[in-house]
């Protein structure tokens, strides 16, 4: 075969980058979400994209539903999971800091871990990708046509995101709440509910991020930790709390990572991803979207 | 209300405890009956059965509670039941060194199989060489029995990389192939057979114009691919476990690389990697222990027994394909059966007797212990195999 031109080795390596950081920015939202909402971090973020792959492959392979519906009942499922995970470990945690809620999501992410191990076993899973496995040919890179599922997939989330906080009562409310939480409930705001709805929404992001991935990545029940970590990479490269923030810096962290594995060496690439958070976060702090006065409020971060 | 809570659960434990200590004398009844009264023969056995690597030690458990509770039933080892203690190192060194502790210190085993991996396996390496308790280990790096000199009690079954990097060179040659591009994962199989394919490629006169490594939780392999394809690489050698090993060939297929053709390392000797490839395995090369292809072995092939056999047994006891690594199991426990049943449960006896075994027909191989090899395989214990209509072939 031909050789690739360097051009081509590029663009290869820019759609990698963006497909794989696409995933990172997803579960920076998820981080981000929860975080403005309670200022948790919710280390369990990871297992819902987890989740999201392996409820995926539960649905079309042994349910046989049509692809449609098994996306949607898969998100429907993560979201419960979310929901009951907020229930019952969060919300019975009275007067607990901020420090011990984030102890509680570790061990969440444990159990969920454990548990699907016993439900699925410690073997990888895979399914077809959603239109065809031919890939497609880009100024000589191939590019697997479920990349443009994840982008696609990407821009809806931070689209209804946008919305949802921009135009709806309850997306303000929330916002109200990471404002400022006491004067939040003193305008009848119902923060208990706008907690459950933040760790809803953040497993619904992550089943969309597992269901995406897994026919280009495989899905195995010990894959959460690390998207986990990356995922917060993001969210704290971009400033905890911003949205954007996490988009952009996820895909910086994805593209960054496939240029060093391509350009310089593929065994530092975590490494170089790493550093440069460090960097950012020596000089600025507050990450690259976040604002200062911001993170003086917040007691983590 | 709280006095009554708390008697509730009191009972609850007692019964619970109860009825665990009568299941328990029960089984030991059951277990005088079947055998006759003689001292038990005890085998210690480290396998990581959870964790990271867990899909060595879970196939390699069964296999030897398969083969423990086969010899039990047909009369055990010279009339003495076979005793296996099996500890679980979680894929994890530290565990590893205490499980092999506890069972020299507190079991008191005369001999000890396993463990599963390579970086447990080296870890334990001086302790049974200063307690003078034999180790069969069921891990694949050269280094756990090299140099012999310091590693007298240490023996292994798997095939050593250097076996696999010679059998895929000589296909290599034989193919007209001199560069290659190789790729392998950050863990300890990776790096070894990395280290083996460096050195063995300077011997053979083989060129290496690309080496990429990557981490093994990796999602997208596509960028040190793509960096292949930008070399004149004429093949690709491949060195991982796990998930990785079927994203390198699904990317290698999707970036339509197809015609670099593509050597899988050992560690590909599954079926459920063919299938979760969906179809990318095609054409794949890979050296394979004989146990994984129990069907295409030919029949005046002095494995071939031996093989069916145990093919036929773990199919029918654990309904599941046959894993490569539950044969290293198999040799590694039968060897010491094998010793038992020659010098009796005494460490040095059994050390001396394992050593000098030659000939002993396995599941990966024929071996041919010496004092100076105690891995007593050669290149001759792989045979190289393609994925042809999703399944493996014999190269011609």
């Amino acid at each position: 075969m031909e050789k690739i031109s360097l051009a081509g080795q590029l663009i290869q390596y820019i759609f990698t980058g963006i497909t794989v950081g696409s995933i990172y920015a997803m579960v920076g939202l998820g981080f981000n979400i929860i975080y403005n909402v309670t200022e948790i971090i919710n280390f369990a973020q990871g297992e819902f994209v987890m989740l999201g792959g392996l409820f995926m492959v539960f649905c079309t392979a042994t349910l046989n539903l049509p692809l449609p519906v098994a996306f949607i009942l898969t998100i429907a499922l993560v979201t419960g999971v979310g929901a009951m995970m907020e229930r019952s470990t969060i919300n019975p945690v009275k007067n607990a800091t901020v420090l011990t809620m984030i102890i509680v999501t570790i061990a969440v992410s444990i159990v969920l871990k454990g548990m699907a191990m016993f439900a699925w076993g410690k073997d990888p899973y895979i399914y077809p990708p959603f239109s065809g496995s031919e890939p497609v040919f880009i100024f000589g890179a191939a590019v697997q046509t479920q990349t443009f599922w994840v982008l696609l997939m990407t821009a809806v989330v931070v689209v209804l995101l946008t919305l949802f906080f921009k135009r709806t009562r309850y997306g303000k409310a929330m916002l109200a709440c990471s404002d400022n939480p006491e004067a939040a409930r003193l305008m009848g705001i119902n923060v208990n509910l706008m907690v459950l709805i933040s760790f809803a929404l953040s497993a619904a992001i992550g089943a969309v991020a597992g269901a995406v991935i897994t026919p280009i990545s495989l899905m195995e029940y010990d894959r959460g930790a690390l998207l986990a970590l990356k995922g917060f990479g993001a969210a704290v490269l971009g400033g905890l709390g911003s949205f954007y923030g996490s988009v952009v810096a996820g895909i910086l962290m994805g593209i960054i990572e496939s240029l060093c594995a391509g350009l310089l060496s593929s065994g530092y690439k975590d490494a170089v991803a790493l550093i440069l958070l460090l960097l950012v976060l020596f000089i600025r702090p507050s990450g690259l979207f976040g604002s200062v006065e911001v993170s003086k409020i917040k007691k983590f971060g | 209300m709280k006095i009554k809570r708390r008697a509730i659960w009191i009972t609850l434990a007692l019964t619970i405890s109860l009825a665990f200590v009568f299941s328990c004398a029960k089984e030991k009844e059951e277990k005088k009956a079947t055998t006759e009264l003689k001292e038990p023969y005890k085998v210690g056995a480290v396998f990581s059965v959870t964790g990271r690597t867990s899909f060595l030690g879970e196939p390699e458990k069964k296999t030897a509670e398969m083969i423990t509770e086969a010899i039990n039933n047909t009369g055990g080892i010279n009339g003495h039941p076979l005793e296996l203690i099996v500890y679980d190192d979680e894929s994890d060194e530290t565990k590893c060194v205490l499980a092999v502790k506890r069972l020299i210190k507190k079991d008191k085993v005369p001999v000890i199989i396993g463990p599963s991996l390579s970086g447990n396996s080296l870890a334990v390496v001086k302790i049974v060489n200063d307690e003078k308790v034999p180790l069969v280990s069921c891990a694949a790096s050269f280094k756990i029995v090299t140099p012999v000199v310091d590693r007298k009690w240490v023996f292994k079954v798997p095939q050593s990389d250097s076996h696999a990097v010679l059998t895929i060179f000589d296909h290599l040659i034989a193919n007209g192939k001199s560069k290659i591009a190789i790729m392998s994962v950050s863990t300890g199989f990776g790096a070894s057979g990395r280290e083996e394919l460096l050195r063995l490629a300077k011997e053979v006169g083989m060129e290496i114009v690309a080496d990429e490594r990557y981490g093994p939780k990796d999602t997208d392999l596509t960028a040190q691919l793509t960096r292949i394809r930008g070399t004149d690489a004429q093949a690709i050698v491949n060195w991982s476990v796990g998930p990785t090993q079927v994203l390198a060939v699904k990317n290698w297929y999707d970036l339509g690389m197809t015609t670099i053709p593509f050597y899988q390392s050992h560690g590909f000797g599954s079926r459920k990697n063919i299938e979760l490839a969906a179809g990318a395995a095609e054409g794949v090369f890979c050296p394979l222990g004989r146990v994984n292809i129990p069907d295409l072995v030919p029949a005046d092939n002095p494995q071939k027994e031996v093989i069916m056999a145990y093919n036929q047994a773990y199919q029918a006891k654990y309904n599941e394909p046959l894993s490569s690594f539950g044969g290293h199991a198999w040799d590694a426990l039968n060897l010491v059966i094998d010793a038992l049943r020659a010098v009796g449960p005494d460490s040095a006896k059994i050390r001396d007797y394992l050593e000098n075994r030659r000939n002993f027909v396995g599941q990966h191989g024929v071996f041919n212990f010496s004092p100076t090899d105690h891995n007593g395989l050669t290149k001759e214990a792989f045979e190289m195999v393609v994925v042809k209509d999703g399944d493996w072939a014999l190269v011609p």
